[in-house]
């Protein structure tokens, strides 16, 4: 609560800068880790936020998309010349304008390709077809309607489970070769034969039909681009908000014939990205191409429901599984997997894992056998699938085991917590390799269940469920226990589009003993130009308040491959720790010269070198830093300043887990679901700052609650999209979120320089299979209903009440 | 059409097409940044100021509509002098923001909140959270802005009662 | 019944425009402000139809935004709050001026205390906060979403709209009729709606039940249910469900069923039975036909439940 020692303080302290730094003197603040508000606080409560559409460049013109309003037609001819007679429209860009630069397609990041606007056909509701550049947005969007696009429209693939039958009309006529509607062909995790064999000894055997529904990351802020070609220098600047910039660029790069050197993107502020900021867009080469061919800067800033029916969807994913146990104990496990990546295939993953992460599916159990197998097909939807922190499909994963276990603990009529207890992976049994071909490196699952357990006062719920359920009340309690992996990845095994996934890092300590930090992971609120800025404290004793946190630029700071999929702390800041640790070194070596010593005579305690036996002598970075840029000796071998740089290439990935327990209150005669309580225990390794980690949950919680009930993008028959706006595609509001309840273990991670694991999408893992388990638990105990899918909203849920649960699609 | 009105204590007046909308003059015209925008029908709340006090959807009047008012955006929170509000600092305190691009408009409210409830200090975690169900926040989960809005009320009772 | 693809969209779309263009800001639009009641309806009448009254604008101005609504010229009527934002009793009537806040409708002691509880719960769930600071009774009233709270609760209340045309020319008409289908209501090109008038009866309760898919949203069902018990006995009743028809549901058998009998569990589940058979839902995006047919009769025994418990206090 407040204390008349936090006054409201004046912002002279605190200056803001044009490129996204802010450099606060926060009060209180930790040298190293711990409890620390936040430096970018300073700008966004002022409202000087700089996100994309704030950006406003001299001779700045607009751009629009043109759209389809089929799903997919042939398109027969485009007019446009009364737009082009609009006298504030400077130009009209078809697909013809740019085959002649090259940009009609473009590559997207799993190496297929995708149209940037639609010449022979649209594939697609909402497809891009034209892009008009006029000199105010209102007269951009006025002249889209002067455009006449005449289409021959053809049936629509809108159900995945169709899109290979014989008859299916073939979506990617473009592609060379291309005879069906298959995007990715099957793959496989696991031992078959093995697994087989497990099942053929189990006692009992659960199957389920699982869909894990399309839904939408939506952040606040929509996608969007000011792209500003110099016609004379030949520099390209981009200001995008996107959560890869150095890799973006090197596409830009490849795509636009640029040297890497002649463009350089600017991200500043972004309102959220949660995977959705991760693909590059038609939008963005349209802005691209438009200021490149209108000599201008234009801005492309699209609407709510071009981003929710256009821009990279989640999930799509129908897992037909299987789990079975011996002896009370889960031993095996099958999954059957159809993926459904849209019109064309803009999956981000790393190149040898065409199904992301989705084989972390034997969750955190010791299984004697599994096997999974995933293919994904075209549909005429938008494209796209990995994103909404997904962790690269992990939640797709965690989705389909943990409704598993729930799925086998009613065939078995065993409880779901003593069923997990009974399954888990020991802590003695780590390093652990799993039957799909992971090593976690570390867990002690039990204690964070048994966590849990007590905060939820578990045994207390069922004894109240009982009475209410014989009351005719209907009330669910959910669990999950998750385990993911995250922080891709080791340079040999994990690229994206030939980038190896391994961060750098820059880190200058100046004459005065402050310093700067360069950084490739690109925040989206995640808070980092606090959390990077209290490494470098905790490694060097300099406060955070003293250390500017440099990222959003691609010219001034390191190459890397961006924030998503929970990397920024396993390998941002791993980087940064060992560049940390490479100026500490310097350090020494300068303090050895300062002090007359040999450098294996000093001892390090935060902030300052001493003397080993004599701790008076020593030296401050402060002072080592205005010696390593002075006029005096160096060292053996040394230059002078102090500074170094580091590419970080991490050695696995790291493996945070958690225990979630939900109760859920669902009304008999409406289906509407109240989530009660939500109790999360979340075990993320050593926290840089706790209150950043325990908001990045809070987020992805009601994420969860979302997806569990409320959230979902859906189609008729005809393949329009019938979730375009907020009206219909719902996010939960303050009224949906019950007061959170967080919880912690910490399992240091033992290979992370600092012990650190990734968190910021553990709980959009674990929070959707555990309401939904919280559902099916309540409407199992009140009606025996074993089954249904995600969203639970009210008409859904009294389907499956009255026995009507549709089947997956 | 000439559409004036006051923002922050500060004249405006332009020429403006009637269908201007008045978060794009507040944006555009104004050249006032920290009132953002996030969807198209009117559910998302991130364009949210104050109209003679009461919050609004800026997104959803016409500029022409605040003629003769008096706005107050996020701009406007802080004194003259550049004090900070007790609601951005509450903001700051109890993390109650990650992007910030739904902040403005929650602070907005939250201030309209606690200014016309007769007792802030005693405000239900609904009250707090019905308050805010026209705004929606991607990051935050919700629980943050609610303490966030706590702080800013027992900050101010605390200095009213010291004073 | 497939819940995976639904097949109709929520608001009205004129055909191939459907989904075609993603637009965020209204075509262009003439603009003036009235400086009378008289004026606006001089207005409306000089600009031959082509004209659409502006009040809170929270549901013309998203249509304009979607380019779903395009009309030449709007005339905003809030300069004429000050003598159309009220709420009083005029003798054994309830008047509310047409621009009343929906805000102000759910502070009012005055509504309160005459209609426990029916409007209060209504306005509470109706949208959100900030929305009913600007939305105005006349606005959500003459906008006749099929979907719209305040629709049932001014049916059930049996009330009745005051419509102002050319020359003064007033007339008044029921509810019941004034909501002629989705988005069509009764009010003429050259007419506007000043005041909605509810009978006050005695031994009043009433409430209000909903249920929706977020708060906020539209009802996926609502049911509105009105009684005046005296002596035991239901001396009136009224009955409304929203969301279940091209329009505001009247649930008339219900009523007459209610009238005469005293009340019980026995008779609320009797109406909510005929309200649950007398609706005429459709699919779409919030539910299917007999999903929301289900949850009108619950509604209605569970709002009819509560208003008479109020009554009988």
């Amino acid at each position: 609560m407040a204390t008349t020692e936090t006054a409201p303080g004046k912002h002279p302290d605190w200056v803001a800068h044009a490129t996204g730094d802010a450099f606060g003197k926060i009060t209180d603040a930790p040298v190293g880790f711990g409890h620390m508000k936040r430096k970018e606080d300073a700008r966004f409560i002022r409202g000087l936020g700089n996100y994309t559409d704030d950006v406003r460049l001299p001779g700045m013109v607009h751009g629009a998309l043109l759209r389809s309003p089929y799903a997919h037609a042939k398109i027969v001819s485009i007019d446009t010349s009364a737009a082009l007679a609009h006298p504030k429209v400077a130009a009209v860009v078809i697909a013809k304008d740019l085959e002649t630069l090259g940009l009609a397609w473009m590559p997207t990041i799993s190496y297929d390709t995708q149209a940037v606007l639609a010449g022979d056909k649209v594939r697609f509701h909402l497809q891009e077809v034209a892009f008009v550049i006029a000199t105010d947005a209102y007269a951009a969007q006025d002249a889209l309607q002067l455009i006449e696009v005449e289409y021959d429209v053809l049936p629509a693939i809108v159900n995945a489970r169709k899109a290979l039958d014989p008859d299916a009309p073939l979506i990617r006529d473009d592609k060379v070769g291309q005879t069906d509607n298959l995007a990715s062909p099957e793959w496989e995790a696991g031992d078959k034969a093995q697994c087989d064999r497990v099942f053929a000894e189990a006692d009992t055997v659960a199957v389920r039909d699982l869909l894990y529904p399309r839904c939408h990351p939506s952040p606040m802020e929509t996608c969007g681009m000011v792209a500003d070609m110099n016609p004379e220098t030949g520099q390209l600047n981009i200001y995008n908000g996107n959560q890869a910039p150095h890799a973006h660029r090197t596409v830009y790069a490849q795509v636009a014939g640029l040297p890497e050197q002649n463009i350089r993107i600017l991200c500043n502020d972004i309102g959220g990205g949660f995977g959705n900021k991760v693909p590059v867009y038609p939008g963005y080469v349209c802005a691209i191409a438009g200021s490149i061919v209108a000599g201008a800067p234009v801005k492309w800033i699209e609407d709510r429901s071009e981003n929710l029916v256009t821009t990279g969807f989640a999930r799509d994913y129908n897992m037909h599984a299987e789990l079975c146990s011996k002896g009370g104990k889960i031993t095996g496990l099958r999954v059957n997997t159809l993926a459904d990546h849209g019109a064309f295939d803009s999956t981000a993953q790393p190149t040898k894992f065409p199904a992301g992460f989705f084989h972390i599916v034997t969750g955190s159990y010791d299984l004697d056998g599994a096997h999974c197998a995933v293919k994904a097909v075209y549909t005429n939807k938008a494209p796209g699938g990995v994103a909404y922190r997904c962790s690269f499909r992990i939640t797709e994963a965690i989705y389909c085991i943990e409704r598993m276990v729930d799925a086998l603990a009613m065939e078995m009529n065993v409880d779901p917590i003593e069923l997990r207890m009974k399954s888990f992976i020991r802590p003695e049994q780590f390093p652990y390799e799993t039957a799909t071909g992971w090593t976690y490196d570390s867990g002690d699952y039990h204690k964070t269940m048994k966590l849990a357990m007590e905060m939820a006062d578990y045994e207390g719920l069922r004894r109240e469920q009982e009475e209410k359920i014989a009351n005719g009340e209907i009330m669910g309690i959910g669990v999950t226990f998750f385990t993911e992996g995250v922080g891709a990845g080791p340079r040999r095994h994990m690229d994206i589009l030939g980038l190896a996934m391994n961060d750098g890092a820059e880190l200058r300590v100046h004459p005065s003993g402050k310093a700067v930090v360069s950084i490739s992971a690109q925040s989206q609120g995640q808070g980092h130009e606090t959390t990077f800025a209290q490494i470098v404290a905790e490694e060097l004793g300099i406060s955070p308040n003293e250390i500017m946190v440099r990222h959003g630029d691609t010219d001034k700071t390191p190459y890397g491959l961006g924030t998503y999929g929970s990397r920024s702390t396993p390998v941002s800041g791993g980087a940064v720790a060992v560049v940390s640790r490479k100026v500490r070194d310097k350090a020494r070596a300068f303090a050895a010269v300062m002090l007359e010593t040999r450098p294996e005579d000093l001892a390090w305690e935060k902030g300052r070198w001493y003397v080993k036996g004599d701790p008076e002598r020593g030296a401050s970075i402060e002072s080592i830093a205005e010696y390593a840029y002075g006029p005096n000796p160096l060292p053996e071998g040394l230059e002078g300043g102090l500074d170094a740089n580091a590419v970080y290439d991490p050695p696995n990935l790291t493996y945070p887990y958690g225990a979630y327990i939900s109760v859920v209150d669902i009304d008999p005669g409406t289906g509407k679901v109240t989530l009660r309580r939500f109790i999360a225990v979340d075990d993320c390794g050593v926290k840089i700052n706790p209150m950043v980690v325990e908001g990045q949950i809070h987020g992805g919680l009601a994420e969860g609650v979302g997806i569990a009930l409320m959230e979902l993008i859906s189609f008729d028959e005809q393949g329009n999209c019938l979730n375009a706006s907020f009206m219909d595609y719902l996010l939960p509001t303050a009224l949906e979120c019950p007061e959170w309840e967080c919880g912690e273990t910490v399992t240091p991670c033992p290979h992370h320089p600092i012990g650190a694991k990734g968190v910021g999408e553990s709980a959009c893992n674990g929070s959707p299979p555990c309401i939904t388990n919280a559902v099916i638990d309540g409407l199992y105990r009140a009606k025996g209903i074993k089954h249904m899918d995600m969203p639970c909203n009210p008409a859904r849920v009294w389907a499956a009440m009255t026995g009507n649960a549709q089947p997956a699609q | 059409m000439l559409v004036s009105m006051t923002i922050n204590g500060q004249e405006h007046s332009h020429d403006v097409e009637p269908r201007l909308l008045l978060v794009h003059y507040i944006r555009e015209n104004a050249e006032l940044h920290g009132t953002h925008w996030g969807c198209d029908t009117s559910n998302c709340g991130i364009c949210v100021v104050l109209m003679d006090g009461e919050p609004i959807k800026s997104c959803t009047t016409l500029a022409a509509m605040a003629d003769g008012h008096e706005i107050i955006t996020v701009e406007g929170l802080e004194a003259a002098d550049g004090t900070l509000d007790p609601i951005q600092q509450g903001f700051h305190e109890m993390h109650g923001l990650h992007c910030g691009f739904c902040t403005p408009g929650m602070m907005v409210t939250g201030r309209w909140l606690i200014d016309k409830h007769p007792n802030p200090t005693q405000m239900t975690d609904h009250e707090i959270r019905d308050a805010i169900s026209g705004g929606l926040c991607r990051c935050t989960g919700y629980n943050n802005i609610v303490k966030a809005i706590r702080w800013a009320a027992a900050y101010e009772a605390d200095a009213a009662g010291r004073s | 019944m497939d819940l995976s693809v639904h097949t109709q969209p929520q608001y009205p779309l004129g055909g191939e425009e459907r989904h075609t263009l993603a637009m965020q800001t209204p075509a262009p639009c003439e603009y003036s402000r009235a400086t009378s009641v008289d004026d606006a309806i001089g207005q409306l009448e000089a600009l031959n139809g082509n004209a659409r009254i502006l009040a809170g604008g929270h549901s013309l101005i998203p249509m304009m935004k979607l380019r779903l609504a395009n009309p030449g010229h709007l005339i905003d009527i809030n300069p004429l709050e000050p003598e159309l934002n009220y709420i009083r009793q005029e003798g054994n009537e309830i008047r509310i001026g047409a621009m009343t806040r929906h805000r102000d409708m759910l502070e009012s002691d005055l509504l309160e205390r005459t209609f426990p509880h029916i409007f209060a719960e209504a306005e509470a769930v109706l949208a959100d906060p900030v929305v009913r600071n600007r939305g105005t009774i006349g606005g959500s009233l003459c906008q006749s979403d099929p979907a719209e709270d305040l629709s049932g609760v001014v049916v059930a209340l049996k009330g009745v709209a005051v419509l102002r045309g050319p020359g003064g020319a007033e007339r008044l008409v029921e509810m019941d009729e004034f909501h002629v289908g989705p988005y069509m209501t009764a009010v003429g090109d050259t007419e506007m709606l000043t005041e909605v008038r509810f009978p006050i009866q005695p031994g009043h309760g009433s409430a209000h039940e909903k249920v929706e898919r977020r708060a906020g949203d539209f009802a996926i069902v609502a049911a509105s249910a009105v009684l005046s018990i005296q002596g035991g006995v239901i001396k009136s009743a009224g009955v409304a469900c929203s969301a279940v028809g091209p329009t505001t549901m009247h649930i008339e058998r219900a009523e007459k069923a209610l009238v005469g009998q005293a009340p019980s569990e026995q008779l609320f589940a009797e109406a909510g039975k005929m309200a649950s058979e007398d609706c005429s839902p459709s699919n779409d995006g919030r539910g299917p036909a007999d999903y929301k047919r289900h949850v009108a009769g619950v509604l209605t025994t569970r709002a009819l439940s509560r208003a008479a418990a109020t009554a009988l206090r």
